[in-house]
C-alpha cells in the first residue's frame, strides 16, 4: 500500500520552502489581503451568532461520536446509498481510488470530465491519473480553473488561488482562453469563466466531485458551494463519480443543521454560501442516471488509531485555521509542500504519510493557539502538533540515542513543558546571539537556523501574548 | 473489491478499538426555536436576501400574477419556464411562458427565466429551500436560466436553520437545494461577484396574507 498526499513526499522542508517564498512580496501581499478580508468577515458573522460555542460543541461531539462508531455509520451509509440506486466503492489508497475512477470514466467512453472543487481528488492526484489515461479533467471552480490554467498549485483549501491577484488572473485567462482584450475587473474575469465553461457543462457526460458530508441515515450526499458550477456538475452529466474520505460521514440528516451553520460562517464569512445541494442516490428525471461514490482511506485509519491525534479527522475543511495562522499569513500555502496547508495541513499531512515524510511540518507553527480558537469543530491543533513533534523527536532519538533528543521529546509532548522550556530558552539563548540575531543553534534547531536567521525569542512568547490578550478581552 | 471493503472495515475496527474516553451524550444546546415576531422574521429574511443582492417584491395572494407579469416586463424577459404543479392562479399573463413539460420546444439553456415556489425559507441565513417538489421544478430548471423568480409565502418563513430542518423532515431523501442569493464567487481578491455559473439574478416575491 502506498499513501500519497499530493506530491508532498518529494516536497522540500517547510523551512526551505518558506525561505524562498518569504522573498515573494507580491505573493505575501495577496495572501495577507485575502486572509484579512475573510478573517474580518468571519469575525462579524460569528460574532452575531449568539449560540456559536454551543454549535461548536455540538459539531465536535457529532464528529467524535461518528468516528467512534465509524464502521457502523459507513455500513449504514452504504446500505442506504445502494438502496437509492448508487454504487459504493472502497479504496485503501490513492492509487486504488484513481484506478476505480479512471476505470469508471473509461467504461462510459469518457474523454473528458467536469470537476467540482475537491481537495480529496488533489490529495490522490486524480488529475494526473486521468490525463495519463487520455482523459481531460476540466476544473470548474473559478479558483481551481485559475490554478489549472496557470499550471500552478493550490495554496488554500477553500480559496486555492488566493495567492493570485486580479491582474495575474487576467493574464492566465487571457492566454488560456485566447482573449487578448480581457479586462481585469473581477466581473470581467467571472464572465469569461462563465462563457468558457457553459458549453462544457452542457456537453460533457461525466462529472467528478468530492463531498462535504455523507449522511448515514439516508445515504445522502451534501455539497456546499458558491458559484453554481457544483450544481452544474451534479445535475447535468449522465454519470457522477464522487470521492470522499471515510471521515466525511455524519449520522443523521438533521446533523446538517449544525454543520451547515458552522461551515459557511467559518469558511467564507457568510451567513450561508449561495448553494447547498443535498440529495440521495439517483432521481428519476432529475440529475445523473448513474452515481458512484468512492470511499477513501489513504492513511485515515492510521490517524484514527491514534487516540491523541484522531480528532484531526473532525476537520470539515473550512480553512479558518489557515486564515488566522500567523505563520500561514506570512508564507502562504505553497511552503507546506502539501495540498493541505496551514495548521490543519501541518497535522494532517505528516499523519497521513505515517511520519516518514513532511517531518518539518509540525514545526511550522508558533503554537499560539489561534487555530484552535477559530476551529468550528474544536480540533486542538496545538496539542496535536506538540504530540507529533514528540513523536518525530522520539523516532529520531531512537536512531541517534541522544539524551538531548529524548529530553526534547518530553518537552514537546506537553504544552506546559514546552512553554517552560521557551521561558528557559530566553534565558539560555544569550551565548548564541550576535548583533541581535541568533546565528547558530545547537541540535535539531540548527537545521532551521542554517536556512534562516532567527530573531531572538521575544521577552513574551506569542503563546503567552495570546493568552494575555484573551484574558484582557475577557 | 469485496476484499478491499473487508480490509478497510477491519482497519477501522482495529483503530477504534484503541482507547476512548467514556461516551458522553451529544450536547445540543444551540438555538432551535427562534424568538422573533412573524413580522420581524419576514423582515429579517428580506434584509438578508437584499444583502445577497436579491431583488424583493411584495404581493398579496390576489396579485402575485400581476406582480410577476410586471417584473418580467420590467426585466424584458422574453422566455420563462414554469414547472409542473405551479399554482395556476399565480401564472403571469405572459406570452413567452413555457411549461416544463414542453421543454423540447426550446433548450433550457436558451430560456431566460424560471418561476418557482419553494418549501421553506430561513430568515436567519437568508435562504430559500427547494425540495424540487410540485411547483419547484427539477434541479437544472432553477440553474440554467439567468433569472430565478421564487415565490415565498409568508407562512413558509422560519427563523432558524434547525426549524428549517424540522420542516424538511418528510423530504430527507428528496433532492434539496438551499439557495442563498444569486450565484456568486469571492475567489478573486475575496470580492463577492454576483453570477458565475448559476442564475445571475434572483427575484423573490413575498406573498402576504
Ligand atoms: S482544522 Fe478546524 S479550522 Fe482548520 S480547516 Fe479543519 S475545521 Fe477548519
Amino acid at each position: 500500500m502506498s499513501i500519497r498526499v499530493g506530491e508532498s513526499a518529494s516536497a522540500p522542508s517547510f523551512q526551505q520552502a518558506a525561505l524562498a517564498l518569504l522573498d515573494d512580496t507580491q505573493l505575501r501581499r495577496n495572501v495577507r489581503h485575502a486572509t484579512d478580508v475573510i478573517t474580518r468577515k468571519r469575525g462579524l458573522v460569528v460574532g452575531e451568532q449568539a449560540d456559536w460555542q454551543a454549535l461548536r460543541d455540538a459539531g465536535s461531539a457529532i464528529k467524535r461520536h461518528t468516528l467512534r462508531h465509524l464502521d457502523e455509520y459507513l455500513l449504514q451509509f452504504e446500505q442506504a446509498f445502494t438502496a437509492a440506486g448508487g454504487h459504493v466503492h472502497w479504496a485503501t489508497d490513492a492509487d486504488e481510488a484513481n484506478r476505480i475512477i479512471v476505470g469508471l470514466v473509461k467504461q462510459h467512453g469518457g474523454k473528458e470530465v467536469i470537476k467540482i472543487k475537491t481537495m480529496t481528488s488533489d490529495e490522490i492526484g486524480l488529475n494526473p491519473a486521468l490525463e495519463a489515461a487520455g482523459i481531460h479533467p476540466h476544473e470548474t471552480d473559478l479558483a481551481d480553473m485559475i490554478v489549472q490554467l496557470g499550471a500552478d498549485k493550490p495554496s488554500h483549501i477553500v480559496v486555492p488561488a488566493l495567492h493570485k491577484n486580479r491582474q495575474q488572473v487576467r493574464e492566465i485567462f487571457a492566454r488560456a482562453m485566447n482573449l487578448p482584450d480581457l479586462g481585469d475587473r473581477p466581473e470581467d474575469l467571472t464572465a469569461a469563466a462563465r462563457r468558457y465553461l457553459r458549453e462544457k457543462f452542457l456537453k460533457v457526460k461525466i462529472g467528478v466531485s468530492g463531498a462535504n458530508f455523507l449522511i448515514a441515515e439516508t445515504g445522502g450526499v451534501c455539497i456546499v458551494e458558491s458559484e453554481g458550477n457544483g450544481r452544474m456538475c451534479l445535475t447535468l452529466p449522465e454519470v457522477l463519480v464522487a470521492v470522499a474520505g471515510i471521515e466525511k460521514v455524519i449520522p443523521r440528516f438533521a446533523d446538517l443543521e449544525v454543520m451547515l451553520q458552522l461551515l459557511p460562517r467559518s469558511a467564507t464569512g457568510e451567513r450561508m454560501n449561495p448553494y447547498n445541494s443535498i440529495w440521495t442516490g439517483v432521481h428519476e428525471g432529475d440529475g445523473p442516471r448513474e452515481f458512484h461514490l468512492v470511499l477513501l482511506d489513504n492513511g485515515r485509519t492510521k490517524v484514527l488509531a491514534n487516540p491523541e491525534a484522531r480528532e484531526t479527522l473532525h476537520c470539515i475543511r473550512c480553512g479558518a485555521c489557515l486564515n488566522t495562522c500567523p505563520v500561514y499569513r506570512q508564507t502562504g500555502g505553497h511552503a507546506y509542500g502539501s495540498i493541505y496547508a496551514g495548521p490543519i495541513g501541518a497535522i494532517l499531512t505528516p499523519q497521513l504519510h505515517g511520519m516518514q515524510h513532511s517531518q518539518s511540518l509540525p514545526y511550522a507553527s508558533s503554537l499560539c493557539g489561534a487555530c484552535y480558537e477559530v476551529c468550528p469543530v474544536k480540533i486542538n491543533i496545538p496539542e496535536v502538533l506538540v504530540h507529533l513533534r514528540g513523536k518525530i523527536v522520539e523516532e529520531q532519538s531512537a536512531n541517534v540515542e541522544s539524551v538531548a533528543m529524548k529530553a526534547m521529546a518530553m518537552v514537546f509532548r506537553s504544552p506546559r513543558r514546552f512553554e517552560a522550556a521557551q521561558r528557559l530558552g530566553r534565558i539560555g539563548q544569550w551565548p548564541f546571539i550576535s548583533g541581535g540575531w541568533i546565528r547558530n543553534l545547537p541540535g535539531m534547531l540548527g537545521n532551521w537556523t542554517a536556512v534562516r536567521d532567527l530573531k531572538p525569542m521575544p521577552q513574551q512568547s506569542f503563546r503567552e501574548w495570546w493568552k494575555q490578550r484573551e484574558k484582557s478581552n475577557g | 473489491m469485496a476484499e478491499t471493503r473487508e480490509l478497510m472495515l477491519a482497519r477501522i475496527r482495529e483503530a477504534i478499538a484503541v482507547q476512548h474516553g467514556p461516551e458522553l451524550p451529544l450536547p445540543r444546546d444551540y438555538e432551535r426555536q427562534g424568538s422573533l415576531s412573524a413580522e420581524a422574521r419576514v423582515e429579517t429574511l428580506l434584509d438578508r436576501l437584499r444583502e445577497y443582492d436579491a431583488q424583493i417584491y411584495e404581493a398579496s395572494s390576489e396579485n402575485v400574477a400581476t406582480t410577476v407579469t410586471n417584473l418580467c416586463r420590467q426585466r424584458q424577459v422574453k422566455s420563462l419556464v414554469v414547472p409542473e404543479g405551479f399554482p395556476a392562479e399565480w401564472l403571469p399573463a405572459f406570452g413567452g411562458m413555457i411549461p416544463e413539460g414542453e421543454l423540447d420546444r426550446k433548450p433550457l439553456s436558451e430560456i431566460e427565466a424560471v418561476l418557482t415556489t419553494c418549501t421553506v425559507a430561513i430568515a436567519h441565513t437568508g435562504s430559500l429551500v427547494l425540495r424540487h417538489g410540485p411547483g419547484e421544478g427539477t434541479r437544472r430548471l432553477t440553474l440554467l436560466p439567468d433569472l430565478h423568480i421564487c415565490i415565498v409565502r409568508e407562512e413558509q418563513v422560519v427563523e432558524t436553520v434547525p426549524e428549517a430542518f424540522d420542516a424538511l423532515r418528510e423530504y430527507v431523501t428528496a433532492p434539496i437545494t438551499f439557495i442563498s442569493g444569486p450565484s456568486a464567487t469571492a475567489d478573486i481578491e475575496m470580492t463577492r461577484i454576483r453570477g458565475v455559473h448559476g442564475p445571475r439574478y434572483l427575484d423573490v416575491v413575498l406573498v402576504r396574507g
